[in-house]
Order: structure tokens, then C-alpha cells, then sequence
């Protein structure tokens, strides 16, 4: 089954400078948005197979879409995140089939690789309301400049048997960060984790 | 005064495929650009407001050029337009209506011959207002399949002493228009409302 995708947004944020200070250069991060038919809104069905191969549909074009938008190649990426919002009229667990199983890999090829974890949140939701999508670094989860987040809505989504999926790329950190700990080019990368 | 530097600046687009009824073979697009800027009357009761005019169009014009670059870069494809402003909450409503020329201004430079008037939003509000953007046919008003909107905001912003000045395009009527009226093939062109 392929996403019945009524609506694909994407958002992309600039900070050029905070509390005063310029930040050079600006970080920066986009965050590309699906809106997909439920398939199995309103009704239990046990198998989510079909959900899972949406999901790694989804990272592909997702990832890809965050990537163009940034104007960066893949690999100049730095962090990463995932989340999904579920319609009243489907279950949390649609959410888990879209963004666990399947979408990471996809993902990963869009932006050039990445041993680390993708972040992930998921929560249901209705129309106009907010999902935090939370990042981290790309190769190494324990680089603390990268541990950030981005927020998205749409007003028309999700609606009741809609889900709303959602991948944030970066090519930076927090703007002006410095509460120490590993940083970007202490990473290893091989891991994932430092 | 001196330049108008933004501190961040966003862009959000979306992708309408369908909104229940049939696929688009033309997906509509609606795009926005947000710069938060300092305001420089926050604070006070300042009577001369209108110099500042002057100061906002190179910024206008840097944003305009931006928005039609994230809808592919040619003028020939944007259809509809508006435009609007959130001032923080140290300043006052007067402040929103000097983006009226320069924001106009800016996006008739770009789109060459634009015939109809931008339409227009503005309002006081504090970090993570929202605000709907009203979009209206470039050269006839009264198009009604153009009648439009686009919902935007930033969690961060206005700071009190900010303001974010918007501007909007879209590439098309609603995904679904259908309530008559004046079709975009029938306008003269010629007053800007038909």
C-alpha cells in the first residue's frame, strides 16, 4: 500500500542571531510534513504492515524534501528527528508502525547516514494542534550542541482519519550552545552513541 | 535608521494534493516567508512611525525574492498573494500598518504587473500567536476560486520589542473550488478587482 498523501508541507527556520549575539553562521533547520489518509481509521485491524511500508516510503521523501529545502548535500546534515500525530479516529500505535520499523533506514540515505538513533515523538491529536519533533545529532547521540527540537501544525490537520508525519533535518546545533559535554567534531560516529 | 536586521527568518510551504475529493494533477501550493525583526518604537509613543516605511523595503524585497525561490523561482506561476504583520506586545497596532507599502511594494516589484490590491492581517500578540494570512487573486479581487488563506507563526517570536512581518504567494485556486463566482480565465485585468 502507498500513502494516500493529501498534503506535504515544509518549514524552514533561520536563527541569525539570540539574546543579542549574532550567530554565524545561522543555524538552521526545516522540517517536512505528511499528511496521510489513516487506512485504518475508525476500526482495529492487528497487522499495521501496511503502516510500516508507508513509514519507510515517508522517510525517503521526507528526508529528501528536508534536505532540498536546506540547499545542503546529504551528508553536510547534523541532526535528525521524527514524530506523528494520529487523528481522533485512529490509535497511537498507527504511530509506532509509521515512524519505528521502517522509516529510519530510508532516512539515513537521504541524509547521507547516521549511526545514531533518530529521536522520535508521537501523540494523537486534532486539527491546529502542536507536535514537538525532537533532534539529535546524526552520528552521535551524546553530542549535547545538538540536542534541540522544532515545532510544527497545520491548521487542517490531522483531521479525524488523517495522520500527520513529520522528519526534521538540521545542518547545525543550537544556536549559541554552550553547556559543554561531546561536540560535533569530537563525534566518532561509530557507535551512535559518542 | 539603521538597517532592518532580522533575527530569524522562516519559510513554510505547503503541497495540497487533495482535500477529499479528486487527486490535482496541479497540485496548489501556498508559501510564506516570516522575518522577526527588531521594532524600533517598542516601548514608547512615538508620533513620526513613517520613516521606517523606507527602511522595510529592502528587507521586503529580500523576502519576496526568497518566497518566490521556495515556489520555484518563476513569477509566471504565483497567483495569489497577501500579506501580514504581528507586533509584539511592547509595541502598538500602528506599527503593523507600515509593512502595508513596503510588504505591497516588494511583491509587485517581483511579480511584475500585479494588478490587484494585497490583502492584509495584523495584530498584537505575544510568542506563538498565530496569524491568518488572507490571500486574494494578483489581479483581480474578485476571483473567488483564489479567496484564500495561510495560517502561520513561530513559537519564539514576537518577542515584546520584535515584530514579524509576513508575506504570502500561492500557485493556485483552492485544491476543490467550486463555489462560482469570477474564474481567474475571465478576468479583464484591468481595475484590479475584475
Amino acid at each position: 500500500m502507498s500513502a494516500d498523501i493529501r498534503k506535504i508541507a515544509v518549514w524552514v527556520e533561520e536563527i541569525h542571531s539570540e539574546a543579542g549575539r549574532p550567530v554565524v553562521p545561522p543555524t538552521r533547520k526545516a522540517v517536512a510534513v505528511a499528511v496521510i489518509v489513516n487506512p485504518f481509521a475508525g476500526r482495529y485491524v492487528e497487522d499495521l504492515t501496511p503502516l510500516m511500508d508507508i513509514g519507510a516510503d515517508l522517510g525517503a521523501l521526507l528526508g529528501q524534501r528536508c534536505v532540498a529545502a536546506l540547499g545542503i548535500a546529504p551528508d553536510q546534515a547534523q541532526s535528525y528527528g521524527k514524530a506523528a500525530m494520529v487523528g481522533e479516529a485512529g490509535e497511537l500505535e498507527h504511530a509506532a508502525a509509521l515512524l519505528h520499523p521502517k522509516l529510519g533506514a530510508p532516512l539515513r540515505v537521504a541524509v547521507g547516514g547516521g549511526a545514531a538513533l533518530v529521536p522520535s515523538s508521537k501523540k494523537m491529536g486534532g486539527p491546529g494542534q502542536v507536535l514537538d519533533v525532537p533532534l539529535g545529532h546524526k552520528d552521535a547521540a551524546y553530542v549535547r550542541s545538538h540536542f534541540d527540537g522544532i515545532e510544527v501544525r497545520l491548521n487542517d490537520a490531522p483531521r479525524a482519519g488523517e495522520i500527520m508525519v513529520a522528519v526534521a533535518v538540521t545542518d547545525s546545533g543550537r544556536p549559541l550552545a554552550r553547556v559543554g559535554g561531546l561536540t560535533h567534531d569530537q563525534a566518532e560516529g561509530k557507535d551512535g552513541l559518542r | 535608521m539603521p538597517d532592518v536586521i532580522p533575527r530569524k527568518i522562516a519559510t513554510a510551504v505547503e503541497e495540497i494534493f487533495h482535500e477529499g475529493g479528486p487527486v490535482s494533477s496541479n497540485p496548489p501550493r501556498r508559501a510564506a516567508i516570516l522575518a522577526v525583526i527588531a521594532n524600533p518604537f517598542a516601548g514608547r509613543y512615538v508620533e513620526d512611525i513613517q520613516p521606517f516605511m523606507e527602511d522595510l523595503k529592502p528587507l521586503g524585497l529580500m523576502m519576496a525574492k526568497r518566497l518566490l525561490a521556495v515556489l520555484g523561482g518563476d513569477p509566471a506561476t504565483i497567483e495569489g498573494y497577501g500579506k501580514g504583520i504581528i507586533v509584539g506586545s511592547a509595541g502598538e497596532l500602528e506599527h503593523g500598518a507600515l509593512w502595508h507599502a513596503p510588504g505591497g511594494y516588494a511583491m509587485r516589484e517581483i511579480l511584475g504587473d500585479a494588478k490587484a490590491i494585497v490583502p492584509s492581517a495584523k495584530k498584537v500578540g505575544g510568542v506563538g500567536a498565530r496569524l491568518d494570512v488572507p490571500v486574494t487573486h494578483i489581479n483581480a479581487a474578485y476571483v473567488r476560486s483564489h479567496f484564500d488563506s495561510m495560517e502561520v507563526g513561530l513559537n519564539d517570536s514576537p518577542r515584546a520589542g520584535e515584530m514579524v512581518v509576513v508575506l504570502v504567494m500561492t500557485t493556485g485556486p483552492r485544491v476543490h473550488a467550486r463555489a462560482g463566482g469570477l474564474a481567474a480565465a475571465d478576468v479583464k485585468g484591468e481595475d484590479g478587482l475584475r
